[in-house]
């Protein structure tokens, strides 16, 4: 991470923050390069929505310093407010009232004017293609939807910074990808997204650095495919003849160099191994296996999953939803 | 689009305290139920209490019932004004829309104010429509229009002072489920009081709670500015003695205490 220092938009430093018994942050560094989405990663309890309170002003930290868009959260909180916005994990809209209604109102209080916010809530709800359900009451809407409002309700000023808590859970696939394309849509137009998930398919998927929280601090960052290079992957050989099994053992135990010995399904010819960080290239492999004199018939390198990932850096499983699991 | 330069503090406070207003207000609009629910209150107790109870219960000095039931009734549906504030303050804080009020740069005190201005003006409009169905059950104000509006006048600002009341229990409260179990606590409050009955025939404690209720101090206020029966007699307890003082007292304790407490809750709820 931090290949742009100079254009981070959102730093941390040392961040602290008990609550009670509980210690949400423990020393939290964070560098957030402007222009892209940064993934927070981590199980529950493990201080994604903490560090993202205490940047949107709402939470104070009781060690450390944490600045977005070059301000300091605590002493210049009030400019903080004016450079981000804000979706959590509930919709935080007043269902007694339409979706048009909501955003003049939020309009109002980023002060816009009265005029001016009324526009802005009709080019919104354009833009984002909730014109049709722009006057019904917010309580008669999908979750879909009403996630969907959140969301533009905090593009109403557009923020210099977006925080998105967990802006997906719970939501059905197709409106989880409405809302991954408005997302890919803003970063295009050079807003700044730090999202929390727990969904590892989310921060794949969508964001271009990822953090991986555990204890209230980072244990681990970079690029998705950096996260799985440092754990590296598995080589899967398939033989047609059983009898080239043991050879095949052979050739991919001194392949891996890791000193592991392959798994072996003698019954179908199937043989996979670890391999260590640095990723072999698969015409490598086939040559390696030609020379110890193996037909395979197929031959693949698989990178870890961000849950394997995520399993070997944090020693627990995250929470998945099953069609992640399938993947 | 960026955020427009701030103007003076204050008169962003103001259109941010009118913009949470006219939210609360505009909320009424699609709740053709709730004003039925307004209309609903006086009509049902004005034939509950007035005719039911009213039959069986004598009015000290004598009089009609149901002008001596009218100024209780509207200070009960006064004190029940503090759901309003609590119910919607609560639910904003269980919805997260407290967090995005207090990530937004506006100003934090605008949510209290506009909370409490759209209370009010929504208490104007049900004292008028209780006062509409009580003249058409026989209640009347007799002492004048200058009394009769500082009955009205007193009425609202001891609305204004529960209404900050609902609005400090509200920010307590995580959410709408913990807000709906006070609701219960204000029946007692409203009962043991002079609203139904005279307070002389109570048991020595009772008697001494319900005369230092600042419920009874409004109500026999109401009664004495809109002169109608009930007015106490003989040694009574100082608040019944002197109702307008004592219920203006009380207003002023609950508006020093909560405004301050309101407003500090709203600055650092969360930090």
């Amino acid at each position: 991470m931090g290949k742009h220092t100079g254009d981070a938009v959102v730093v941390a430093e040392g961040l602290r923050k008990r609550f009670g018994q509980t210690q949400a942050l423990d020393g939290l560094d964070l560098t957030v390069p402007a222009g892209q989405v940064y993934g927070l990663l981590g199980p529950n309890g493990a201080g994604k929505s903490t560090s993202v309170r205490v940047f949107a002003t709402l939470t104070r930290p009781d060690e450390g310093r944490a600045t977005v868009a070059g301000h300091d959260v605590v002493r210049e909180a009030g400019a903080v407010r004016r450079e981000i916005g804000l979706a959590g994990q509930h919709a935080a809209l007043d269902e007694q009232l339409t979706g048009r209604e909501n955003l003049r109102i939020f309009g109002r209080l980023f002060h816009l004017g009265t005029k001016r916010a009324r526009e802005r809530a009709d080019e919104l709800l354009e833009r984002f293609d909730l014109a049709h359900a722009a006057d019904r009451l917010v309580k008669t809407y999908s979750g879909g939807m009403r996630r969907r409002l959140d969301l533009i309700s905090s593009l109403i000023v557009s923020p210099t910074v977006l925080f998105l808590d967990e802006p997906t859970t719970g939501l059905d696939p197709r409106s989880r990808n409405e809302i991954w394309d408005t997302v890919r849509d803003l970063v295009g137009q050079g807003t700044t997204v730090l999202l929390t998930t727990q969904y590892l398919d989310e921060a794949d998927q969508l964001a271009h650095n990822i953090a991986v929280i555990d204890t209230g601090k980072v244990i681990a960052s970079g690029t998705p495919d950096e996260l799985k290079a440092r754990i590296g992957g598995r080589i899967d050989v398939t033989v047609g003849d059983a009898a080239e099994i043991a050879e095949a053992a052979r050739a991919l135990a001194v392949l891996a160099g890791t000193g592991a010995e392959p798994d072996i399904d003698a019954d179908r010819g199937l043989l996979s191994v670890p391999v260590g960080a640095d990723s072999l290239a698969l015409p490598d492999i086939v040559r390696q296996l030609d020379q110890a004199g193996v037909k395979a018939v197929d031959v693949g390198i698989r990178k870890p999953t961000l849950d394997e990932v995520f399993l070997t850096l944090t020693g627990k499983p995250t929470t998945t939803t099953p069609e992640e699991t399938a993947r | 689009m960026t955020a427009p330069a701030t103007a003076s503090p204050l008169r962003t406070g103001l259109s941010d305290g009118l913009a949470v207003m006219s939210r609360n207000l505009l909320k009424l609009k699609h709740q053709p139920g709730q004003i039925a629910a307004t209309f609903a209150f006086p009509l049902v107790s004005v034939v509950l209490f007035g005719y039911v109870f009213g039959s069986a219960i004598p009015i000290p000095g004598g009089g009609n019932y149901r002008e001596y039931l009218m100024p209780g009734l509207f200070v009960m549906s006064t004190v029940f004004g503090v759901m309003g504030a609590l119910t919607v303050i609560a639910k904003d804080n269980g919805l997260g829309v407290m967090d995005r009020y207090r990530s937004m740069p506006m100003a934090r005190s605008a949510v209290p104010f506009g909370q409490t201005a759209a209370d009010l003006v929504i208490a104007a409009g049900s004292l008028v429509i209780m006062a509409a169905c009580g003249l058409l059950f026989g209640w009347r104000a007799h002492n004048g229009i200058g009394a009769t509006l500082a009955g009205f006048g007193l009425l609202l600002l001891l609305q204004y002072a529960v209404s900050w009341l609902g609005v400090f229990l509200g920010s307590l409260a995580k959410n709408e489920e913990t807000a709906a179990r006070i609701g219960p606590l204000i029946m007692p409050v409203t009962m043991i009081s002079n609203i139904f009955v005279p307070t002389d025939g109570m048991p020595a404690i009772l008697q001494a709670i319900a005369d230092w209720n600042p419920v009874s101090a409004a109500t026999a206020a109401c009664r004495q500015l809109f002169g109608n029966p009930g007015l106490p007699v003989g040694d009574v307890a100082w608040p019944i003695a002197n109702p307008v003082l004592a219920t203006v007292g009380w207003c002023v304790l609950l508006l020093a205490v909560f405004v301050p407490l309101s407003i500090r809750r709203f600055r650092t709820a969360g930090l």
